[in-house]
């Protein structure tokens, strides 16, 4: 009992209670007439577009860089890298690995003058990298306008400059990878394809964190000081961190951007790591302490309530209240764990 | 003499960097934009009107030492339920905004007493704890406005409710209350024969706007505030000598949200119309740009800066979109550029004050090294 | 002075234990009006505990309660808490400065007591609303310096003061809250100049003058003969002496304060007859280190290869400074050598590469990875910095963590170190403190060190876990022949382990002695005035 008890305590109530929501919903959602294998493909196509960008939270959260509210800056590097990729022309998958390799270098150099710059506010991480993401969005705002991009399916029609809102990504990497190794039952379609995809990088993060330096980093973040007295340089520890998590989330607005089929600029990015931060709290991370289950965890339940509150609540009350109740539950979780006490302590 | 004076300077550059950049880019924008300067500070003087009275209820958290109130778009919250039912009721000019401000008030004080409490819980991250907060009581305020307003709240007029007939509407009209203050007792100045342009000075809000900086200077001269200066020094110290250090800081939380309250009521009657869904959040990050604008930071904020900010900052608003079409031909460039400075200017203030608290801490070693040479000398 | 007739604080056969082990056992003094009373003894005496007594602090409470009486103009008093201790005239100034940087020294002084004037709004919002008398402010700071008698601007910032004024601000602060009748100040002049201490000095001799009572906690006992009536030297908790000032020396206070009367074990080391080499493995010249707290001014030592050298001293002199001023945890200047090469200073890293190892006198802040494994906790530092416990694939490229390698030297230093765990994946911070010690000891003994330092190994941990720790050390000592520098609080520990003992005292060495000299040489030492007596 007592056991039962203590396990309970370290899921923590927050994760509890939405758990029993999601699970309520997918009982209550027969009888409200909703197709439960559609909506289990639902989440999982969601879950596999997702994933990447939630995974981009774990290498600073290990390095004790706090929550990466600084995603934005990664969602850059990957938009810059999708942009570049559809300018070459280049249809197909051969598009999407372009765009992988385009995004890179500008994740690299991102990450190492964000982790260059966390390294001087210790303490204040995750204030100034929600700034440090904001203002990145809006200056790419003003980037987006002016860099001379050539293709049409990109630039607005009526000027021939400037990049457009929202582009498809329909003829270049759209589904490339949803569309993969699909298993289909009935209504029901897994997507190994993604989720492979997926399994690739949580296994490199798994497998670093397994290696000498992945030891050094989960130590930094851990106890700052024991690693310095072990002779760790914590400030290097830390922008590889960075780096490592600025180069995933490029990755993961480029997975994401295959499943949703657009690429999203301007002011797309600016609140895109709320639900990550959150989703990664729900798996049962903190604010420093995160792993690869928290990861797949916190993605399918934040997922999971966010595409079946819409259609349950529909049905049943015939209001959408869905948008709403993101907000707060999302937001919620992020207050939840900034006031926890034992989140607080190193 | 020459050598203090060179290093008094950069001193100074240090800091001051803010407003600095921002007099350089204001006095590159004004000739590019073009804009006459009856114009401009006709312009100012509205923007002055507008967000003095936000700006200002800043102040007092910065005093307790917890930081810029991201969590004053709760008070925002308030002040515009106030008019949504003012407006509903249809009570009109100067007498509905004492009653907007009348329901706002405890609506205020207990989203303050939230908030407090919560930052007490978050004792170091005051400030992206309060960002959160204001965060997850958007999605509350939403609850409210967008499905408890018409069906849980009684509110029926058909100017505030969606013709579903619940939810208040995406933006709601407010004659009624429309410049009200401003145009009780205001004077022009300048006008050309017609009547026409000049600058208007509308004294009442003025007069109400020098009233909060009286209070403000009187509160810091009081026992509460002078409680709020130690408690922001050093919470241990300050609870050692007695003083209730969790019940100040939930006040300075409160009396901040409060003054946000009156300050949106304010701000948004001399807009005269009310984004329901957006008005509060984009208050709360220009107001705070505006005053590290201004030259304040996060432990350290003056009614000074906050006029040098709102005069800097909304300057430059004005000035980019038209300064953007003029040189691009394009005045969505300038838009974006204000949006990038208003983030960019939070950033770079917060950034610098970390690196300068850091900076004062790594003295002490010098002097240690300094006092063996000296010993060895002697 | 007829005043100091009057008894106003009595102690009788207080007593007070945490878990068990006594602390305090039958103290018994009285203090009259206007006396000054020296309060001398070694940390860990019972001096704090006493106070904390006095004051009724929360610790005190929650452990408890304790025995015995505490009497104020003959009646009994319970304190519930240290503002009950306020009222009835009894004032504290602690080590630690308790003042606002941006506030001036006025406003400190009467920081939550400020004098007010009630206007039309205080009816409004109560009396918080009152706005603050500035002149009547400062009219009653400038009494507080006046009555205890030194200069002091009242409207200089804290943040700009010279630490004496800050000192200064603190008491007057005590003063000027109505009724003080006594006074306690802890190691007021540890942080002064010498100028500024004659200063503090007159300023107790005026307060004595005006009937108020002062508890002066020193080390320097040459301020007790200067400044006391009486002297109470406390030794493991008791009261080992009641002395008149005007009759000691501080030869006798500085053997009562170490004195064992039963000799607990004589000095082993020189039981072994062994020969120490002359070769000198550590060299260490004109070390300063920035740790607050524990600065390190000027200490220039030599460390023999294969000895074991204990670091000495009273709290606060610096002798912690000096392993982690060495090790480079904190901002350090000066020359160490090892072996004739030298160690780049403020560089983790380097040291431990040159075969240093170092175990923190803070366990849970330094010394250990909390909410990691014991497995962790062992093999990181030595995977880290020797590439030990790692596998390695493509040629190199790839380092894995070795898990059975990492578990198999755990589970042999928990069965070498005797540590109390349910398994080597058990998180350190769920064990007790004296096998967290040994963990750190484990941490250090996989790294091979050629000379290692240890920083108060035993501190807060059970005395038999105490032993354990000792003979552990000893024995990694004998059979590898690793130097070992250890720094400890207590003498008798250092004195049962040690080749020799260097005693440290204001930041720089104020002797080195054999372990199997007499403690008073070692205590006399300690109050730091042998050196000049000597010459």
């Amino acid at each position: 009992m007592e056991k039962a008890v203590s396990i309970l305590k370290a899921f923590g109530l927050p994760r509890l209670i939405i758990t029993l929501f999601l699970v309520a919903l997918f009982v209550i959602a027969p009888f409200a007439g909703i197709n439960v294998a559609a909506s289990v493909t639902d989440v999982l196509g969601r879950f596999g577009q997702n994933a990447i960008m939630v995974l981009a939270m774990v290498p600073m959260i290990h390095s004790g860089c706090g929550l990466n509210f600084g995603l934005p800056l990664g969602i850059i590097s990957g938009l810059l890298g999708a942009t570049l990729a559809v300018e070459t022309g280049i249809a197909g998958p051969a598009s999407f690995l372009l765009a992988i390799l385009y995004s890179t270098p500008f994740a690299l150099i991102f990450g190492w003058g964000y982790g260059k710059l966390l390294n001087r506010v210790k303490g204040s991480e995750m204030m100034i990298a929600t700034y440090v993401g904001f203002s990145s969005v809006a200056f790419m705002s003003i980037m987006w306008l002016l860099l001379p991009y050539k293709s049409p399916t990109m630039v607005w029609g009526y000027t021939g400059q400037g990049l457009r809102t929202t582009i498809a990504t329909d003829g270049f990497y759209y589904h490339i990878l949803r569309d993969f190794l699909v298993l289909r039952i009935g209504d029901l379609a897994i997507s190994f394809g993604e989720i492979l995809f997926f399994a690739i990088f949580a296994f490199i993060i798994w497998a670093f964190l397994h290696t000498k330096t992945g030891t050094a980093m989960t130590a930094v973040g851990s106890n700052a000081v024991f690693a310095r007295a072990s002779g760790i340089d914590i400030d290097r520890q830390r922008t590889l961190s960075v780096v490592m998590s600025t180069w995933l989330g490029a990755l993961g607005i480029l997975c994401y951007q295959q499943g949703y089929g657009f690429i999203q600029l301007y002011q797309g990015p600016m609140y895109m790591a709320m639900p990550a931060v959150s989703a990664i709290l729900i798996g049962g991370a903190s604010v420093n302490k995160a792993n690869i289950t928290n990861v797949i965890i916190g993605t399918i339940l934040y997922q999971g309530i966010v595409s079946m509150t819409p259609s349950v609540m529909n049905s049943l009350i015939h209001t959408d209240m869905s948008e709403v109740l993101r907000i707060i539950v999302s937001n919620g979780m992020i207050l939840y764990a900034l006031t926890r006490k034992t989140g607080a302590s190193r | 003499m020459k050598e203090i004076k060179s290093t008094d300077v950069r001193k100074f550059l240090a800091n001051n960097i803010v407003p600095i950049i921002f007099i350089i880019l204001c006095a590159v924008c004004i000739p590019i934009a073009g804009y006459s300067g009856q114009y401009l500070v006709d312009q100012i003087i509205t923007r002055i009107v507008r967000n003095s009275f936000l700006v200002l209820s800043l102040l007092i958290p910065i005093m307790a030492g917890m930081g810029l109130n991201f969590g004053m778009t709760l008070g925002a919250m308030a002040g515009q339920i106030g008019l949504i039912f003012v407006t509903s009721w249809n009570v009109v000019s100067i007498p509905g905004l004492l009653l907007a401000a009348i329901i706002a008030t405890p609506i205020a004080i207990v989203l303050g007493c939230f908030c407090g409490k919560m930052l007490n819980m978050a004792k170091g991250r005051e400030m992206i704890t309060s960002y959160m907060i204001s965060f997850f009581m958007n999605g509350v305020y939403q609850l409210v406005v967008l499905y408890g307003m018409g069906s849980v709240i009684p509110v029926r007029s058909g100017q505030v409710i969606l013709p579903r007939g619940y939810g208040a509407r995406n933006t709601i009209d407010l004659l009624n209350v429309r410049k009200s203050i401003d145009n009780f007792w205001s004077i022009r100045l300048f006008t050309d024969e017609n009547g026409m342009g000049g600058i208007t000075i509308p004294l009442l809000t003025l007069i109400l706007i020098a009233l909060l900086c009286v209070i403000i200077i009187w509160f810091r001269k009081t026992k509460v505030g002078q409680d709020m200066r130690a408690v922001g020094q050093d919470m241990e110290v300050a609870r050692e000598a007695g003083i209730k250090v969790e019940r100040t800081r939930i006040l300075a939380i409160v009396i901040s949200t409060v003054f946000a309250a009156y300050g949106m009521i304010i701000y948004l009657s001399n807009m005269g119309t009310l984004n329901t869904y957006n008005s509060h959040s984009q208050i709360g990050m220009f107001s705070i740009a505006a005053l590290l604008v201004g030259g304040a930071s996060v432990s350290r904020a003056s009614i000074k800066n906050v006029f040098l900010g709102i005069i800097l900052f909304h300057l430059m608003f004005i000035l980019t979109p038209q300064a953007g079409r003029n040189l691009i031909g394009q005045a969505q460039i300038g838009e974006f550029f204000r949006v990038f400075v208003s983030y960019g200017v939070i950033t770079l203030s917060l950034v610098l004050y970390e690196i300068r608290t850091r900076r004062e801490k790594a003295e002490s070693a010098k002097t240690l090294a300094l006092g063996q040479k000296e010993e060895a000398k002697a | 002075m007829s005043e100091m007739t009057n008894t106003l604080l009595e102690m009788q056969n207080v007593s007070k234990e945490f878990n068990g082990n006594p602390v305090l056992k039958d103290v018994n003094f009285k203090l009259r009006q206007g006396e000054v009373l020296g309060l001398v003894g070694e940390n860990g005496a019972g001096k704090s505990t006493l106070m904390n007594i006095l004051f009724g602090m929360d610790v005190i409470q929650q452990t408890g309660g304790y025995g015995g009486k505490v009497l104020i103009d003959g009646k009994e008093v319970k304190f519930a808490s240290p503002l009950d201790a306020l009222k009835a005239g009894i004032g504290m100034v602690h080590q630690e400065f308790s003042l606002l940087p941006g506030f001036t020294a006025a406003e400190n002084i009467l920081l939550n007591r400020e004098p007010q004037n009630r206007s039309v709004l205080s009816l409004v919002f109560g009396d918080r609303a009152n706005t603050i008398d500035r002149k009547e402010l400062q009219k009653e700071a400038i009494a507080a310096i006046t009555k205890l008698g030194v200069e002091l601007d009242p409207n200089m910032l804290v943040s700009e003061m010279p630490v004496g004024h800050k000192q200064f601000t603190e008491i007057s602060r005590e003063i000027s809250k109505s009724a003080i009748r006594l006074l306690v100040l802890d190691e007021p002049t540890a942080v002064l100049t010498e100028k500024e201490a004659e200063m503090l000095l007159k300023a107790i001799r005026n307060l004595s003058q005006q009937g108020i009572a002062v508890i002066f906690i020193t080390h320097r006992l040459q301020e007790i003969l200067d400044v006391c009536n009486t002297v109470i030297v406390m030794r493991d908790g008791r009261i080992v002496k009641d002395l008149d000032a005007k009759q000691t020396s501080i030869q006798e206070m500085a053997r009562l304060m170490v004195g064992r009367e039963v000799s607990t074990g004589k000095p082993k080391a020189a039981e072994d007859g062994r020969e120490i080499s002359d070769k000198i493995a550590l060299s260490v010249k004109d070390l300063w280190v920035d740790m607050p707290g524990e600065t390190v001014r000027d200490v220039s030592i030599d460390v023999r290869e294969g000895e074991i050298l204990g670091i000495g001293g009273l709290a606060g002199q610096g002798k912690l400074g000096i392993p982690n001023g060495i090790m480079g945890l904190f901002p350090a200047g000066g020359k160490v050598e090892l072996n004739g090469r030298e160690i780049p200073l403020n560089d983790p890293r380097a040291c431990l590469d040159s075969s240093l190892a170092f175990v923190s006198e803070d366990r849970r802040g330094v010394g250990l990875l909390l909410d990691e494994s014991l497995e962790w906790n062992i093999s990181f530092p030595a995977m880290q910095i020797q590439n030990k416990f790692l596998k390695r694939y493509l040629g190199g490229l790839i380092k894995w963590r070795d898990q059975a390698a990492i578990k198999e030297v755990t589970d042999r230093y928990i069965q070498q170190l005797q540590i109390k765990c349910t398994s080597s994946l058990q998180k350190a911070k769920e064990l007790s403190g004296g096998n967290q010690q040994k963990i750190c000891l484990a941490k250090a003994f996989a790294l091979q060190p050629k000379l290692l330092f240890v920083s108060e190994p035993t501190r807060g941990i059970d005395i038999g876990a105490k032993a354990l720790v000792l003979q552990a050390l000893r024995e990694y000592n004998r059979k590898n022949g690793v130097t070992i520098v250890m720094i400890s609080s207590e003498l008798e520990e250092l004195r049962q382990i040690c080749d020799r003992i260097a005693i440290i005292t204001d930041g720089a060495v104020s002797g080195i002695l054999p372990a199997d000299r007499p403690s008073e040489d070692f205590g006399i030492l300690m109050v730091g005035k042998s050196k000049k007596e000597a010459m």
